[in-house]
């Protein structure tokens, strides 16, 4: 019989998963299981989704080989316009959204400018733009907090989808959320069945029937638990489906778009890229404007989940951001990196904020153990890349 | 003492399982110029890595014997103490520190410890310099305002400086035209006069017929067999012999009657500056034709602008205040970008394929389709990833690129592989002109035949094909008409019936001359 021609999944791809649950166990033995109950589990999204939004775009941002040092700035400026315009102005909510929006793509595109068409290093621009970010913000707040915001406002940071709740146990189970659990596990099958019928139509090497059992029965696993835990707090927050919507965007832009491998291509070899057509200035200045308009989503939803508009929001996301997409596998070098892995990486530092926060571990100490955290991921990364080679 | 400097016995060196070395002697004797020949993957580097403790005692097996003693170097360090120097192919100077600092860099002169004493760097620098014929040289210019031949010859001066005993060079005339290619060889010569042992790695033959005394041939990790000047036969022939294992009759696959068609391209009176100096022109009033089924060369030495040439007209990647016409057909194209030149159906290959061709980490698919990404693998901007294995597939098995599968990272390819897998990166944007600059430098016999035979494929289905090449028995088996490039202006046409080496030679010379009248 011929062979089968097969492939692995590759561990590095999974293998921060594995990381993430296994820092959830230990805080889950630590805390005595607190961090695992539904109001918990929706706090882990609540905190940690500005993170995600800016660590879709910072990865493209890392996939160039650079970096955006002022997202953080960029996000206090936009809820900083955003709270100033409806708070002080009375301006419809859509309209000054909308506004706050084009402010923080304005941003991203002045430092796009400088970086792609007169050629300043990102370092040196970003750095820039924190400052003049920061600045800014002070300026237009005078210093002082402006809120507290409107309902509808709060509403896209703080609220809940519709919801459809019945008694259950001791508490209560959003049916809405249920059956948005079932739909994902009816994508999550059915993307997994295209892939493999495609495979056997063209004949392209297999993944282990194994590997793959594996690999569903630990997503859908971990899709499940966390539904059911937010389908017993108040269902789903309105910040998951932004995010989703945001990383599922992301995700299918980096991996199935010709201007996702475009910036692919950048990262690995700007010169090869420049000779093969691609008109690298263009990808340069589209990923820091595109960094300018997350940041604003982020800013708004920051601003709308604190009730208010601060000088000091978002004080060292960028970090965050960047430390997600590297423990997420990204190489600082440029061209490797995915979205998801980005994702991952920040709930990862998320949990272990969270649990350092419940155990009441002093913050200081926080600091050091996601310095350790980060160092470790990329050591880890680096060196059994090299082993490989 | 005995006679050999270097006596290196059943080497053997396996990466995870695979033996890369199998088996090789080798044997140098004191004071001569031993030359390593063998086709790519042979194991020439690797075992010259065993030597100089890259690869360090206890990775490998076997012993090597240097100066009557066994040694077990366990880095570069230990080995450099004992007189064992090596210039790998890649250059290992810092572009911006000066010659001077260059030429002691790692090993600086110090006054007390980590104190450089400049009076003491320049004037053994300038010593250093005599030696490998730079005397003239600014000592305090960096290093990177020189021209890679000079820098070559500065990595041998480096060499001197650290009282070298046994000189290893790897590929040292790759990058180097023939007249600095030349000069090196000599300097060799001139080295083995003052009783230094050299060992060279070289895929150019007839340097090596030329300046060796003693040749050994390594084949698939194993010692084939070792000549000896004056008792062995030492024709190119002879080592291609050894290397491949069989009579390689033909260098060159038959240009099988491809009939030549009408004018694809035409460049008139095109005319560039230097990108950093305005008022320097580099290329002077170049005016040449390319038809459907032919293989045009374009000879000249090195810095003749024969590359400048091709990056100008693919897109303007080269150059400022460019001027002339491009006619695809006929008819007059405006060439802006590289995307436009794909548009127009103009392919280029850069010479730098590492820099400039793949991307290293990516795979071979990936690497292939990413010209033709927006005109072939995409629909509406979205990738169609399918197509992209199956074209793959489909070039690895047209032109032969050995690799387990599609999915392998370009990297970890040998040059051959790689260079075919730039081939058919631009035969997917579906060119009708292909210029290849420098296809088959740095990349063994085998594979070099494989390559014209694609070239000669092109031709036949009816694509216009430029190569450019600084090897001229290349430009010779290959091109059905070739263009003299000296100094930025065409310096000769030169029909097939008429081309040889010593035509384009002369080409280059009058055009020489003319300039002095």
């Amino acid at each position: 019989m011929e062979k089968k021609k097969t492939v692995n999944l590759s561990l590095k791809q999974y293998g921060m998963v594995f990381a993430m649950l296994i820092i959830f166990i230990i805080f889950y033995a630590l805390t005595g299981g607190v961090n695992a109950t539904p109001m918990n589990m929706n706090n882990l999204i609540m905190q940690n989704s500005y993170v995600i939004i800016l660590a879709t775009g910072m990865l493209l941002c890392v996939l160039t080989g650079n970096v955006d040092l002022g997202v953080g700035s960029y996000v206090a400026l936009c809820g900083a316009v955003a709270a100033k315009l409806i708070v002080e102005q009375n301006m419809n909510i859509v309209l000054a959204f909308i506004i706050t929006i084009l402010v923080g793509v304005a941003f991203g595109a002045f430092n796009g400018f400088f970086i792609a068409y007169l050629g300043i290093p990102p370092f040196v621009v970003t750095l820039a733009g924190m400052l003049i970010g920061r600045g800014l913000t002070y300026t237009l707040l005078e210093s002082k907090t402006v809120g507290p915001l409107p309902g509808a406002y709060v509403k896209v940071g703080a609220g809940f989808f519709l919801t459809n709740k019945i008694e259950f146990g001791s508490g209560t189970l959003d049916l809405i959320t249920i059956l948005v659990a079932v739909i994902a596990t009816v994508l999550v099958l059915g993307a997994e069945y295209r892939t493999i019928k495609t495979q056997q139509k063209y004949g392209f090497a297999m993944v282990p029937t194994w590997q793959t059992a594996i690999k569903l029965v630990a997503t859908l696993g971990i899709l499940w638990f966390f539904f059911f835990k937010i389908a017993a707090y108040n269902g789903i927050p309105i910040i998951l489906i932004l995010m989703a919507v945001i990383v599922g965007v992301y995700h299918f832009i980096t991996s199935k778009t010709v201007a996702g491998r475009q910036v692919y291509a950048l990262g690995g070899n700007e010169k090869a890229a420049r000779l093969s057509g691609i008109d690298t200035k263009k990808v340069y200045f589209w990923v820091y404007t595109n960094m300018g308009f997350l940041a604003a989503i982020a800013g708004i939803v920051l601003s709308a989940r604190n009730a208010s508009a601060t000088p000091k929001a978002g004080d060292g996301f960028e970090l965050d951001a960047i430390a997600a997409c590297y423990i997420g596998g990204a190489a600082a070098s440029g061209g490797v990196g995915t979205i998801v892995g980005a994702v991952i990486g920040a709930f990862v530092m998320g949990i272990l904020n969270n649990g350092m926060f419940l155990i009441g571990l002093p913050t200081d100490l926080q600091k050091v153990v996601k310095g350790l955290v980060l160092l470790g991921a990329v050591t880890f990364d680096v060196l059994s890349s090299k082993k490989k080679n | 003492m005995s006679d050999y400097i270097l006596e290196m016995n059943h080497i053997v060196k396996d990466f995870s399982g695979v033996k890369a070395l199998n088996d090789v002697n080798l044997k140098v004797k004191r004071g001569e110029i031993h030359a390593l020949c063998g086709e790519n993957g042979a194991g020439k580097s690797t075992l010259m890595n065993v030597l100089s403790g890259i690869y360090p005692f206890g990775t490998y097996t076997g012993d090597i014997v240097y100066n009557g003693e066994v040694v077990k170097n366990r880095n570069i360090k230990d080995s450099e103490k004992k007189g064992i120097v090596i210039i790998h192919q890649e250059l290992a100077l810092s572009p911006y520190l000066s010659v001077a600092e260059n030429v002691f860099l790692g090993n600086e002169q110090m006054t007390i410890k980590g104190v450089i004493d400049w009076t003491q760097t320049r004037n053994k620098a300038q010593e250093m310099l005599e030696k490998v014929g730079l005397g003239s040289e600014n000592l305090d210019a960096p290093v990177n305002t020189l021209g890679v031949g000079k820098q070559q010859l500065i990595e041998i001066a480096k060499a001197l400086a650290k009282k070298v005993d046994l000189l290893i060079l790897d590929e040292p005339t790759a990058a180097l035209n023939d007249e600095e290619s030349a000069q090196l060889l000599e300097i060799m010569l001139k080295l083995k006069k003052q009783g230094i042992t050299s060992i060279i790695i070289s895929h150019k033959l007839n340097e090596i017929s030329y300046v060796a005394d003693a040749i050994t041939v390594i084949r698939d990790g194993q010692t084939i067999e070792t000549l000896t000047k004056g008792a062995d036969d030492f024709s190119e022939d002879r080592i291609i012999k050894g290397m491949v294992g069989r009579e390689l009759t033909n260098r060159y696959p038959e240009r099988v009657d491809c009939p030549i068609g009408d004018v694809v391209l035409e460049v008139k009176d095109w005319n560039v500056y230097h990108p950093e100096d305005p008022h320097r022109q580099v290329l002077k009033n170049i005016n040449i034709k390319v038809r459907a089924g032919e293989v045009v060369g374009l000879a000249g030495l090195m810095g003749a602008g024969r590359t400048e040439f091709a990056m100008s007209l693919f897109g303007q990647q080269y150059g400022q205040k460019i001027s002339g016409e491009i006619l695809m057909h006929g008819r007059q194209v405006k060439i802006k970008s590289v995307k436009d030149a794909i548009d127009h159906k103009i392919a280029y290959t850069s010479e730098d394929r590492k820099n400039y061709g793949l991307i290293l980490f990516n795979d071979i698919k990936w690497n292939m389709s990413l010209a033709a990404l927006r005109s072939y693998f995409s629909q509406n901007g979205v990738v169609d990833a399918n197509k992209e294995v199956m074209e793959a597939e489909k070039y690895k098995e047209l032109i032969n690129i050995k690799s387990n599968s599609v999915h392998q990272a370009v990297g970890s390819l040998s040059g051959g592989n790689q260079q075919k897998v730039i081939l058919a990166k631009w035969m997917l944007t579906e060119p009708d002109v292909l210029i290849l600059d420098e296809p088959t430098r740095g990349i063994d016999v085998g594979a070099k035949y494989e390559i014209y035979c694609a070239i000669n494929d092109l031709a036949k289905s009816g694509k216009a094909v430029i190569v450019i090449s600084s090897e001229m028995p290349e430009i010779l088996g290959t091109c059905d008409r070739t263009y003299v490039l000296n100094e930025g202006r065409i310096a000769g046409e030169i029909d097939r019936e008429n081309l040889s080496q010593e035509r384009i030679m002369k080409c280059i010379m009058q055009d020489n001359n003319r300039k002095g009248e």
